[in-house]
């Protein structure tokens, strides 16, 4: 594995820093009253980040809820995903997303709210780009409560039977919703589970962000030339709650050592100290990033607040393609 | 055009086959597609080569892959072998399909897709898994449009418009239709969706039906002709959306309505067109509606009895002469 370009990791050191600072926000937002659904992604910013700087801008990105960190790795702008999220005009949806955050020229696809109902859409997606004889990547999430689902087998049965070139990370943090997924999980690394579809299966730490881009590097890699998936699992863990509704850990389904413990394992402190241990950045480089990101949030802020609703009439477009 | 003799199954694969040659996006993808128990899409793939794909046995999977491939440049036509199947289906058809380009906001995103589901109310010793009609279950989605033929000259020219929407299309199929013959004409024609066809005209009932049963409404209305009651018989062919502007036309004419469906009667595609009715005809009537529908049965499994609870020919001309 090539060293990775100091452009590179700083484009995935900022943008983990946006990612932290606009889930913050969002968080604030909510406690604020302003309704948004947000599925916190502390803790887990590394592997969304890290995977998605590893593709080129024509590949695509199929989201699952937890986010946004693969959309601002993908390229979105703050202040359309905010919009967005906010159900204005100026969003990427139109505000008609809300939670569906999509994006055509940024080739992200659309958000689902269904769990695992995107991972047979992202087999279809790298069935039509072999069709099409195209040379993109698709690059699906998708977390260890819907490993459990059907679509997932057979999205991925069907993605390795036409090795479509499809990525599929699972960000294994432990938990769906409230229960810990030793009581409802057959296997402890979903990994394992790749040997049913003949495909590879890795292990990655989903707190280190340049294992997390080398492990999507070396898949992506694969599907464009043609070898077909692969599934990493990256073993992380949220921060947050499941939802900014479930901050404070609703009934103590967790011990408070154990999010403790993972507090230690921050992974934009580890590659803030990794980038400085291996001299690629001075702290004040970093700081000046962070500064930086923190302006542009409060930017984000602002736009989404003054942006306008849609008007009922653009609410009800769009239903069917007219053309 | 010359017109032939051809069945609807064999309508519909010349559109395939038409649609595969005019399009190379177009593909289609399904369980069995290339030898099919249905003879639809066999052997195409001997033409078409790997745009004619056999999917492992996933509905969901492979409905969802047709989702994910129209969203891309493809113009999949899918086939789901029954209408029971279309359950494991639902999800990928009703939350995927039809949701995607609205809750991306419209724009690029699009999904040109046609669903094929081959079934209909008849489960001819295959059990209550293979026997349902389920259409009005799919006409509850805005995003969908929804057909059913009822013979082989609207099966071709639908399924050539159906590949050419740029919209999801669950494009139904009767089984025990596939047999019947009709004049087709050779190469290229459409018929539109939404556009409803007199079949028969009639003065005293309008008779709203579609698909197969429709073939039974037209015997019941040539049996209540020999008894002085001349029936207006209207085949809807596209159930979403439904030509309410045929439907008000002959009930404005006839003064009575009656649907005849092989669906359930709750919750129905008669229900629906009589509330349409009884919203926007209700003084064009001067009696009441009657609703001809399947019992409120689970399809009888044995093809001794699976017609048992489905409306025959009388029971619809008795459901029209009770308005008389």
């Amino acid at each position: 594995m090539p060293a990775i370009e100091k452009d590179t990791l700083l484009k995935i050191y900022s943008n983990m820093v946006r990612l932290r600072v606009f889930d913050d926000k969002v968080n604030l937002l909510v406690e604020s009253g302003i309704r948004i659904t947000q599925h916190s992604t502390r803790g887990q910013e590394a592997t969304q980040i890290a995977a998605t700087a590893a593709l080129e801008p024509n590949d695509y990105v199929m989201p699952y809820h937890r986010g946004w960190g693969w959309a601002i790795g993908k390229g979105m702008d703050p202040k359309i995903l905010l919009s967005e999220l906010m159900g204005k005009g100026t969003g990427c949806c139109a505000g008609k997303g809300g939670v569906h955050i999509a994006d055509w020229k940024l080739r992200i696809m659309g958000r689902p709210g269904v769990q695992a109902a995107h991972v047979p859409i992202a087999a279809g997606v790298g069935l039509s780009i072999k069709m099409r004889k195209a040379k993109d990547v698709v690059l699906c999430f998708f977390g260890d409560g819907a490993s459990n689902e059907g679509n997932i087998h057979e999205g991925m049965n069907l993605a390795a039977v036409w090795k479509a070139p499809v990525v599929f990370i699972c960000e294994n943090n432990l938990y769906a919703l409230f229960t810990p997924n030793i009581e409802t999980t057959s296997v402890q690394d979903i990994a394992d589970r790749a040997q049913g579809y003949g495909i590879p299966g890795a292990i990655i730490d989903g707190n280190d962000a340049i294992a997390g881009y080398e492990a999507a590097k070396e898949a992506i890699n694969r599907a464009r030339s043609g070898q077909g998936p692969t599934l990493i699992e990256a073993k992380t863990y949220r921060i947050h709650g499941h939802t900014a509704m479930d901050r404070f850990h609703l009934g103590g389904y967790r011990p408070k050592e154990e999010v403790d413990e993972w507090e230690k394992k921050d992974p934009v402190k580890k590659l803030r100290e990794r980038l400085m241990e291996i001299r690629m950045a001075t702290a004040q480089e970093l700081d000046e990033i962070d500064q930086k990101t923190k302006e542009e949030i409060e930017e984000a802020e602002k736009f989404a607040k003054e942006s306008p609703y849609p008007t009922r009439e653009d609410i009800l477009r769009d239903v069917y393609c007219e053309a | 055009m010359a017109a032939r003799e051809m069945t609807y199954a064999e309508a519909l694969r010349e559109a395939l086959r038409e649609e595969m040659a005019r399009d190379e996006r177009v593909i289609i993808m399904g369980e069995d597609v290339k030898i099919n128990v249905w003879t639809v899409t066999r052997d195409l793939h001997k033409e078409f080569g790997d745009r004619v794909i056999n999917c492992p046995l996933s509905e969901s999977g492979f409905s969802g892959a047709g989702v994910g491939a129209a969203l891309t440049g493809m113009r999949p036509v899918v086939e789901i072998m029954y209408h029971d199947f279309t359950l494991y289906a639902a999800d990928s058809i009703a939350n995927q399909a039809a949701k995607y380009r609205y809750m991306c906001g419209g724009g690029d995103f699009k999904v040109p897709i046609v669903f094929r589901v081959a079934g209909g109310g008849s489960s001819g010793g295959s059990g209550c898994h293979h026997g349902q009609s389920l259409e009005a279950t799919f006409i509850h989605f805005p995003g969908l449009k929804v057909i059913f033929p009822s013979n082989p000259y609207d099966a071709k020219g639908l399924l050539k418009t159906a590949i050419r929407d740029n919209n999801p299309v669950v494009f139904f199929e009767h089984k025990l239709c596939y047999p019947i013959k009709g004049a087709v004409p050779a190469g290229d024609y459409t018929v539109p969706i939404g556009k409803a066809e007199v079949k028969r005209e009639g003065k005293d009932v309008t008779i709203v039906s579609y698909a197969y049963i429709l073939h039974k409404a037209l015997k019941a209305a040539d049996q209540l002709a020999e008894e002085g009651i001349e029936a207006e018989v209207i085949d809807l062919r596209t159930l979403r959306p439904v030509d309410t502007e045929c439907i008000l036309k002959s009930v404005q004419k006839t003064s009575k309505l009656v649907t005849a469906e092989e669906g359930t009667k709750m919750g129905g595609v008669g229900a629906e067109i009589a509330a349409i009715v009884a919203e926007e005809g209700l003084q064009y009537l001067d009696a009441p509606i009657k609703r001809v529908a399947a019992a409120e049965w689970i399809i009888a499994s044995s093809a001794y009895a699976d017609q048992m609870g489905i409306p025959q020919v009388e029971d619809i001309a008795r459901a029209v002469k009770e308005l008389f």
